[in-house]
């Protein structure tokens, strides 16, 4: 490359930071394929440091030596890794004028998801005049957090502002090796969210990526990284009950969390990505890594998910129960409708003593649909007295779909005791018509089945996301019954 | 009149249960129908609330003068059909107060009312509760879930004054309650009754009627009401039991 050509390309990167990256119309240079140029290219135009390139490359030639795993109950179609165009700037998405603009099928969802007109509007890409509500709701947000000495930013922020901290903690849950999606992910991330909660800080709300700024369009291959020093609290929320459409079909994301002693995550998640339509066709497939290492003694990670979008989901949030009495939790909803299908589940390690886990699992099935729960506890022999439940359930709607439950198990120490509860059940002719009876149509009916069925998880998430959760519930199963 | 079944006749996979059922219930009367077990009364009131599953071959229901075949379930418990199950079923995760609330507002929503705000549905709990004396512990938990048989039954009339209805069949309510839980129970009846709605109590002692007093007492036999009369009827059944009403049709 020549020298001007260099300069040039430092030049436009470095400008487009300046003005921040959203602020950027047009799309950038987008470049198809993976190679170590893809990387360099990248890395170039986030003017990463040198460390972080080589991080990437060395992901990337891990990656080269993997399969695409095919043990997952997944009918995954050939994905050509070469035809995707693993860059391009942040796009700012074409503004409409008006809601009239707007997919009518997706102003029902906001509707009934019980939305405002000014968050449709921003959901789907209309220009909103009064915005300064929630410019003014943000920058509250932020300066409390900075107060408290709380990092909450984009990922790209964190790089540039705390290199130390990034290169310190990135890799140290999910290293770059540690599977297909994960490496892959390790070499073309994009964005994503970074947080840090300095010792013996309990966040004074809820953070999520909702309120982040520069949150806009993280891109198919995300990195979150969160990290709770010492005696440190935080609830961390990501996604949304809105459906999101996108048009990259490939999303491989990382999540880590990395909890010090005495230090408590909660992450909280609503998932529910375009799953395609009643044939399954142009749904979204979700591949992504989620994984937290409680990594001092008497620290806590939860895990809470609602599942309800993606045409394939294939996700295990896990725990790595490294501290002694450490304590690693996973609350799980997944349902699947038409021709969706889901593989998920959760890992639980434990290396420390007194350590423990629970796993809570609810799958729902509908139409078509597969439903897999796959679990690995595992103790090892320095996890002596350490303890676990899973609880997988399975709710059938029809009899065309499917749920499936694998469990494994491993336990090298005597004193630590796993137990493994699953049950199968379908909705009963009988309780929908004892709903009928009283005045509640069958749509509304499964609605309120379905979310007593899953209440235990739900009563996990913070408060108005489980409300919205509920609502999501019945609507994901809409058409289901009858 | 509230009701009017007309020559019904109902069959299941093609078996027929109901042979031709006429039946007329008019606004403050109280109906009792009794009769041998599997002559069909649970599939009379199954039918009448529109529980799916039953092939009806002839005749027709009218309520309110509209044909009651025509709507869904759900419609006709909004037009104020009440039923007290024999076999009330379990909704576990569901609480009560939940459940309640989400039928009482769709009800409202039919009849085009805003739906009743937190404060005035609690107070309407309370008051129900009071009138068939269940405790709070019950109407905490889940639809059904984990209640005794007694309790269920309970909680059946507890449903049906929060939703006041205008017409409740009541399929063997009274089976399965002790003494005191009875007399608790027809209480509550009695109490909801007015002059606008209808009770219609199926049930097969004769007992549940001396604190229940019906207008009338039909005897369901062999998929047909073969006998209709007055409260005094109940007591003649008890004393000669059902095989005088085989001789009677036999006889006819
Ligand atoms: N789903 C069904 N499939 C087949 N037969 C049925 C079904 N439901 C009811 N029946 C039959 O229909 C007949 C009437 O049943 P129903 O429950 O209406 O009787 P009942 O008068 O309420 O009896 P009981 O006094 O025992 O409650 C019985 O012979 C019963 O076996
Ligand atoms: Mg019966």
């Amino acid at each position: 490359m020549a020298q001007d050509d260099k300069q040039l390309i430092q030049e436009v990167t470095q400008s487009e930071y300046k003005y921040g990256f959203v602020t950027n119309i047009e799309t950038e240079t987008a470049i198809k394929g993976l190679t170590e140029d893809t990387i360099r290219f990248i890395s170039l135009k986030k003017a990463e440091p040198e460390w972080l390139l080589e991080y990437r490359l060395k992901a990337f030639a891990k990656w080269k030596e993997m399969k695409q795993p095919n043990w997952a109950q997944l009918k995954i179609p050939e994905i050509d890794f070469q035809e995707i165009i693993y860059y391009a700037a942040p796009k700012r998405k074409k503004e409409l004028e008006s809601l009239d603009q707007v997919d009518p099928e997706l102003l029902d969802t906001f509707n009934k998801l019980g939305i405002s007109l000014d968050e449709q509007k921003r959901l789907s890409g209309v220009a909103v005049d009064a915005v300064i509500d929630s410019v003014s709701v943000k920058t509250t947000f932020t300066e409390t957090l900075s107060k408290h000495g709380i990092i909450f930013c984009s990922f790209s922020e964190a790089v540039k502002n705390h290199p130390d901290l990034v290169k310190k903690y990135l890799g140290m849950a999910v290293p770059p090796s540690d599977n297909f999606f994960a490496a892959l992910n390790t070499a073309v991330f994009s964005d994503g969210s970074f947080c840090f909660i300095p010792k013996g800080v309990r966040s004074p709300m809820e953070l999520s990526t909702y309120f982040r700024i520069n949150a806009a369009n993280t891109g198919q291959f995300e990195r979150t990284l969160i990290i709770a020093d010492e005696g440190s609290y935080v609830s961390y929320m990501e996604g949304c009950t809105a459906p999101q459409r996108d048009e990259n079909q490939l999303h491989a994301a990382v999540v880590e969390i990395i909890a010090m002693k005495d230090a408590e995550v909660k992450y909280s998640t609503v998932q529910n990505w375009y799953p395609g339509d009643k044939n399954g066709r142009g749904g979204i497939f979700n591949f992504v890594t989620k994984r937290g290492i409680c990594k001092g003694d008497h620290s806590k990670i939860s895990w809470t998910q609602v599942e309800t979008g993606s045409a394939i989901t294939w996700k295990y949030p896990s725990c790595i129960l490294s501290g002694d009495n450490s304590i690693g939790e996973f609350y799980s909803v997944a349902v699947t409708n038409n021709h969706q299908q889901a593989d998920t589940g959760s890992k639980m390690i434990h290396l420390g003593k007194n350590t423990k886990s629970t796993i809570i699992s609810k799958g729902i099935s509908a139409g078509q649909s597969q439903n897999s729960y796959r679990g690995l506890v595992k103790m090892t022999k320095r996890a002596t007295n350490s303890r676990n439940f899973s609880q997988c359930d399975s709710l059938l709607l029809g009899d065309k779909c499917g749920a499936h439950t694998f469990p494994y198990i491993e336990g090298a120490n005597k004193s630590s005791i796993i137990e493994h509860e699953a049950t199968t059940s379908k909705i009963s002719e009988d309780q929908l018509f004892y709903c009928q009876q009283r005045g509640i149509n069958q749509e509304s009916a499964v609605g309120l089945i379905v979310n007593g069925y899953a209440k235990e998880v739900l009563n996990k998430l913070p408060m108005e996301f489980a409300v919205e959760a509920q609502k999501l519930l019945s609507i994901s199963l809409e058409g289901s019954v009858g | 009149m509230l009701l009017q079944v007309k020559n019904l006749h109902v069959s299941i996979n093609g078996k027929e249960i109901l042979k031709g059922v006429n039946l007329e219930v008019n606004k403050g009367e109280v109906h009792a129908i009794m009769g041998p077990n599997g002559t069909g009364k649970s599939t009379l009131a199954a039918v009448i609330a529109g529980k799916s599953g039953y092939e009806i071959t002839q005749g027709e229901i009218l309520y309110n003068g509209k044909n009651l075949l025509d709507m869904p379930p759900e419609v006709r418990a909004q037009e104020g059909i009440f039923l007290g199950f024999q076999y009330p079923v379990e909704i576990p995760g569901v609480s009560m107060t939940n459940f309640m609330r989400t039928a009482l507002n769709e009800i409202r929503k039919y009849h085009g009312q805003e739906p009743m705000s937190a404060k005035d549905f609690l107070a309407r709990m309370t008051e129900k509760k009071d009138l068939v004396e269940l405790t709070s512990k019950l109407t905490n938990r889940s639809v059904n879930e984990g209640f005794s048989g007694g309790e269920k039954k309970k909680n059946e009339i507890f449903q049906m004054a929060m939703l006041d209805p205008q017409l409740a069949i009541l399929d063997e309510t009274d089976s399965g309650l002790d003494i005191d839980a009875l007399r608790i129970v027809a209480h509550g009846v009695n109490k909801l009754k007015t002059t606008e709605n209808a009770t219609v109590v199926i049930t097969h002692y004769q007992r549940l009627l001396d604190y229940i007093v019906p207008d009338f007492v039909h005897v369901l036999f062999e998929g047909k009401v073969v006998l209709s009369g007055g409260k005094e009827l109940a007591l003649e059944l008890e004393e000669k039991g059902y095989d005088w009403i085989k001789k009677e049709t036999e006889n006819h």
